[in-house]
């Protein structure tokens, strides 16, 4: 405690820095080429290339899903062969999960937006940034020789002794999974670093922008659940290559065990999934109902109560499986206490919206589509937390539609959300507003219609990953597919809209929204450096009733890797609306 | 009776289902009555606060230390509520009654081998008395699968190299669907099974027509063992092709193998191929069959190829 | 923030302030990376431990045939290494040029020893018919029909742990050449520094794997 030294305090000279509308040079005009693109390592261009990589995966992924739905339409075969649906089905599930919604939105737009957020030029180790691209294309290439040999028929969830005797080409996959976790080890690495050490001046940990505070409860996640994916996945690979008897009980080791090292991490991973939405939610609600965020340290610190709380309740998926009864009782138990964080959040952003100055445009409607869907993904996941009813409900639609929910109307939308909200920083272009408003009705109808029958016929019975069933569940299931064809429609065209934003959009201006977010005092898109001076930040990042220019403040003279002492001989005495400001 | 979601449950036939249906209708209801408050919350303020121009002042409303208590506080007492109500029905499941009467269910890829006390067998179909607590254990012989019935609310996994449980009480007789919810390959979504309720007085009859094992010339006895034991799941008697090869025609045959050589199919190839199937696998086919060692005795092996030699 | 008089150091990249902010962020990242190596060899303890828990007659009986007095020399060498590791970071905090690579050069010998004793140890077993996996394992001398299951996890634990040995070999040559170029002082010495880190790391994940591994009674 240096109570007698003043030198904590420092003073530094700020002035304002207003964003260009037309900025001559961005990140998207330096560098160009393939081959620049290939070897940068500026995190906007790697966090563009995560998307595109991301959505590409989601339209494989998607159109697996349409095939399933298609095949579904009516009992037994309609036009594709039992082993062939179990590929798909297999396919869909892991492309999604480990190569969509666990990139998504921390790989992506995290990338992207993050290192803004705290007015950085960089993530801490942009080299190790765009390793974790490459090592995540390699997970993917991986995948695809599996794809191109035996395909994959396990389930995305790999259980044993299924695996280890099926025939498909697993160990491709567990090897493609286990690299593809070091890609998220290390930007989970590399974003706690990040945030714990390149805020710029005056961004204390009050003053983090939610999204922020999601990611780094994400990276947590990461950095904790995702090696032990990786040591079960290398297990795996031995038991099924060697036989190590852990997990194949023909040899010694025991199934169940299996499922306790896959659910260590695969449930935290749901969080990894989601919680970067939840970061998401809270900037878009604050941008469009003008209004600061309400209850900031219940929604920062519910993030990382859910990323601990969340390591302790794997074993509700295994609740039929065999497990201990203590085990399961307890599991049941703090399966609740997570819950009441996720809770807390949805009150904490409809409470933002009191007396708000809310504009209904698209990223917006988004988020009210998320607080919608993703309630009812909360509320049926009580429902299959509670013991007794899960024993009916475990591995049924029921569990399908509830995922859905959650992953789907929860990280999905949240995805859509961000990437309506952020395009314009990232492109520079507007896109078509009407358009947009459409594909998210459409999107929002054609989810229920696909997924709400799923809840009444998983309740009714309806077991989950069958080729087959049986005639009382017709209807359900067509219900689900025409469903499913209205969801494709919408995505459809918002890539139409998208693209066409891109090539013919309207010149975006730098901050569209008029948000107080530090991303967005920026040039749209970006600088190579993101800003051209060292921003300095004295408000909270919601702080709508603050002027706009108090937002707008850099360091007067940019220190960057240079003598304090020397600079002050360049300070342009001329220059005007220079103000001290002292950080405590 | 008469709950706004009883349209989503199956009608119940077990007393096991009592709890769980209470706490499904529970949650249902609290969970609609919080999703209208939510939602329409989300309407009202979209609409009352709608921006009505780009310069609108917003009140500095940073948070309120009374209201996240409550909407803490509050749900998670609910939870409470419902983690013992869920509890102690899940004990209930558990703990199976005194008097329950025992049958052993054993899964297989892909259908249930059913046996009871007296020794009688079937496949896919397990026969109990009403109105008395049945016991099923489970065992797997190769991978996990898992024995579901919705209208009795019970589920347990089936796990290779252990023993599991669930018990019911069927209230009337009747028909009531087995599901198997663990992914298992093929035929997973046709590893199907029924429960056939009889009144006490029919068990016993049909119970004492099916005990003391097979009857039966060794031919008859084949024919009756190749679909208890589930090979006809698999293995067509009629020449269509399944996922094994059929067995018309098969004795004496010249099979081409997966390794490139070539077999007679005699005795010794027939008991090898249902002991270790993977030992030496025909050509086309993949290596998916359970190895029946431990599951089939030297005699039905006979019987069975027996029965093989008529199928010409 | 303290005042440099160097403007520029060379070894200063674009995206950071200042040295001490690149100091700091990189040994953050190693520190959050052992973290993570942490787990992921707490996946294989908990392996360990579960199996040890089933089966407690089985540990004891195949550790038999591991040589207690091979892993203790290994024990030896490995902190020797991490000893002469922290040398190697103080001469740099202290500008010794020499220190810095004679230093690395012992690190480097130790681990190759390390390796060597291992590779003994692997290829007398083998050589048993003692392998990692039931189909390749053909020992008869331990009568435990799961005996193959203490040898996968023996094994995959010091197996990756060999590798991790390994990659700090290359890590320390990295590390050399650099210092030969004169690349370090106690102005910059931040990758001697986190590979120091990540070398006590592989060496106290030994000292774990040692006792559970070779002192099972």
């Amino acid at each position: 405690m240096a109570t007698a030294e003043v030198s904590t305090q420092k003073t530094l000279k700020v002035q304002r820095f207003k964003p260009s509308d037309n900025p001559t040079n961005t990140f998207l005009t330096d560098e160009k080429g393939v081959w620049a693109w290939m070897t940068t390592v500026d995190h906007k261009k790697i966090g563009i290339m995560y998307l595109v990589s991301v959505a590409i995966f989601f339209a494989v992924g998607g159109a697996l899903a349409i095939l399933l739905r298609t095949e579904l339409l009516t009992p037994a075969k309609t036009f594709i062969e039992a082993d062939t649906y179990n590929q798909l089905f297999t396919l869909h599930g892991a492309i999604m999960v480990f190569f969509v919604l666990v990139p998504s939105i921390p790989a992506a737009l995290g990338n992207f937006i993050m290192p803004m957020q705290l007015g950085a030029k960089d993530v801490a180790f942009p080299k190790l940034n765009l390793a974790s691209f490459y090592i995540y294309v390699l997970g993917a290439i991986f995948t695809f020789i599996a794809l191109a040999k035996n395909g994959l028929d396990t389930g995305w969830t790999f259980y044993t002794p299924y695996s280890t005797q099926s025939t498909s080409s697993v160990i491709w996959i567990t090897m493609g999974v286990f690299i593809l976790g070091f890609s998220s080890i290390l930007t989970g690495t590399n974003f706690i670093t990040t945030i714990h050490k390149m805020r710029a001046p005056g961004i204390t940990w009050s003053k983090l922008p939610l999204n922020v505070w999601a990611l780094y409860a994400t990276s947590i996640i990461q950095v904790l659940a995702t090696p032990v994916l990786a040591i079960t996945v290398l297990l795996l690979t031995m038991e099924k290559w060697l036989g190590f008897g852990i997990f194949d009980p023909a040899i010694g080791g025991d199934p169940v065990l299996f499922q306790h090292f896959f659910w260590f991490y695969s449930h935290p991973a749901v969080y990894i999934m989601i919680v970067p939405g939840f970061g998401i939610i809270s900037e878009v609600i604050s941008t469009f109902s003008k209004k600061t965020v309400f209850g900031y340290w219940a929604i920062a610190l519910s993030s990382l109560a859910i990323a601990f709380i969340g390591f302790l309740v794997w074993g509700h998926h295994m609740f039929t499986s065999g497990q201990s009864a203590v085990a399961t009782t307890v599991f049941s138990f703090l399966t609740f206490l997570v819950g009441i964080p996720t809770g807390i959040k949805i009150f904490n952003w409809v409470t933002t919206l009191y007396k708000g100055s809310i504009k209904m445009d698209t990223p917006m409607l988004y988020v009210f589509i998320f607080l919608f869907l993703f309630s009812i993904g909360g509320f049926t996941g009580i429902m299959l937390g509670a013991l007794s009813v899960n024993i009916h409900l475990h591995d049924t639609y029921y569990v399908v539609a509830h995922f859905h929910y959650v992953m789907m109307g929860g990280t999905l939308i949240a995805l859509l959300a961000g990437l309506h909200y952020w395009w314009p920083k990232m492109t520079g272009k507007m896109y078509n507003e009407t358009l947009a408003k459409i594909s998210a009705v459409l999107i929002f109808v054609g989810f229920n219609v696909t997924f709400l029958p799923q809840f009444v016929m998983g309740a009714q019975g309806m077991p989950r990953r069958y080729y087959n069933y049986v005639d009382q569940f017709t209807s359900f299931h067509q219900t689900s597919t025409i469903g499913s064809y209205i969801l494709g429609v919408g995505f459809l065209i918002i890539l139409y809209y998208l693209m066409q934003s891109l090539f013919k959009g309207a010149k975006s201006p730098a901050n569209p929204w008029n948000s107080r977010g530090l991303e967005w005092q920026a040039t749209s898109p970006p600088d190579f450096h993101n800003f051209d001076h060292t921003p300095v930040i004295i408000h909270g990042p919601y702080d709508y009733h603050q002027p706009m220019e108090e937002f707008q403040l850099g360091l007067a003279v940019d220190t960057n890797g240079h003598d304090p002492e020397s600079a002050k001989e360049i300070i342009d005495e001329e220059r005007d609306q220079w103000k001290n400001y002292s950080l405590g | 009776m008469g709950r706004l979601f009883d349209f989503m449950l199956p009608e119940a036939k077990s007393p096991t289902a009592d709890s769980t249906d209470a706490l499904f209708h529970f949650i249902n209801e609290a969970s609609l009555v919080l999703l209208l408050g939510i939602t329409f919350a989300l309407i009202y303020f979209a609409i009352r606060y709608r921006r009505k121009s780009e310069d609108d002042k917003t009140p500095v409303i940073t948070h309120n230390n009374t209201l996240e208590v409550t909407w803490s506080v509050i749900p998670l007492l609910i939870t409470f509520v419902i983690f013992g109500w869920g509890y102690t029905g899940w004990l209930n499941l558990k703990s199976v009654p005194d008097n329950a009467y025992e049958i052993q269910v054993n899964g297989y890829k892909w259908g249930w081998n059913v046996k009871y006390e007296n020794g009688a067998r079937t496949l896919n179909e397990i026969h109990v008395p009403e109105g008395r607590p049945i016991k099923i254990v489970l065992s797997s012989s190769d991978v996990l699968h898992s024995f579901f019935v919705p209208d009795y609310r019970i589920k347990h996994d089936v796990v290779p190299g252990r023993y599991t449980y669930v018990w019911f009480e069927a209230e009337e007789t009747g028909e009531s669907q087995i599901f198997c919810t663990e992914y298992c390959g093929t035929k997973h979504s046709d590893m199907l099974a029924k429960v056939i309720v009889h009144t006490e007085e029919d068990f016993q009859t049909w119970l004492e027509q099916n005990g003391g094992g097979l009857e039966g010339t060794p031919v008859e006895q084949g024919e009756q063992l190749i679909s208890l034991q589930g090979c006809t799941t698999c293995h067509s008697v009629d020449g269509s092709q399944g996922i094994g090869p059929s067995f018309k025609g098969i004795w004496g045959k010249e099979e081409n193998l997966a390794d490139g050589s070539t077999v007679t199919v005699d005795e010794n190839y027939i008991r090898e191929s249902i002991l270790n199937p993977g030992a030496k696998v025909v050509k086309g086919y993949g290596n998916v069959m359970t190895p029946y060692e431990g599951r089939i005795s030297d005699e039905e092996i006979t019987n069975i190829i027996e029965y093989l030699k008529t199928l010409k | 923030m303290a005042n440099h008089s160097h403007a520029h150091p060379t070894h200063l990249q674009h995206h950071f302030v200042d040295s001490d902010q690149q100091f700091e962020a990189s040994k953050m990242g190693m520190w959050v990376f052992i973290v993570n190596e942490i787990l992921f060899f707490g996946g294989l303890f908990c392996a360990y431990i579960v199996f040890r828990a089933w089966y407690p007659e089985l540990f004891t009986m195949a550790a038999k045939e591991l040589s207690t007095v091979w892993g203790a020399v290994n024990t030896v060498v490995l902190i020797g290494s991490s000893l002469t590791v922290a040398m190697a970071i103080r001469s740099a905090q202290k500008n010794q040029k020499r220190g810095i690579e004679i230093n690395l050069l012992i690190t480097i010998a130790l681990a190759c020893v390390f390796l060597l004793i291992k590779y003994f140890e692997y290829t007398h077993k083998f050589h048993l018919g003692i392998f990692p996996g039931e189909s390749l394992y053909t020992y008869e001398g331990i009568d435990h029909p799961l005996a193959h299951v203490f040898f996968s996890i023996y094994y995959m634990m010091t197996g990756i742990h060999a590798l991790h040995i390994i990659v700090g070999i290359g890590l320390m040559i990295w590390i050399y050449i650099r210092a030969r170029r004169n690349e370090f002082s106690s102005e910059y010495y931040t990758p001697v520094e986190i590979t120091g880190l990540y070398w006590h790391l592989v060496d106290v994940i030994w000292i774990f794997l040692f006792p559970l591994l070779y002192l099972i009674e």
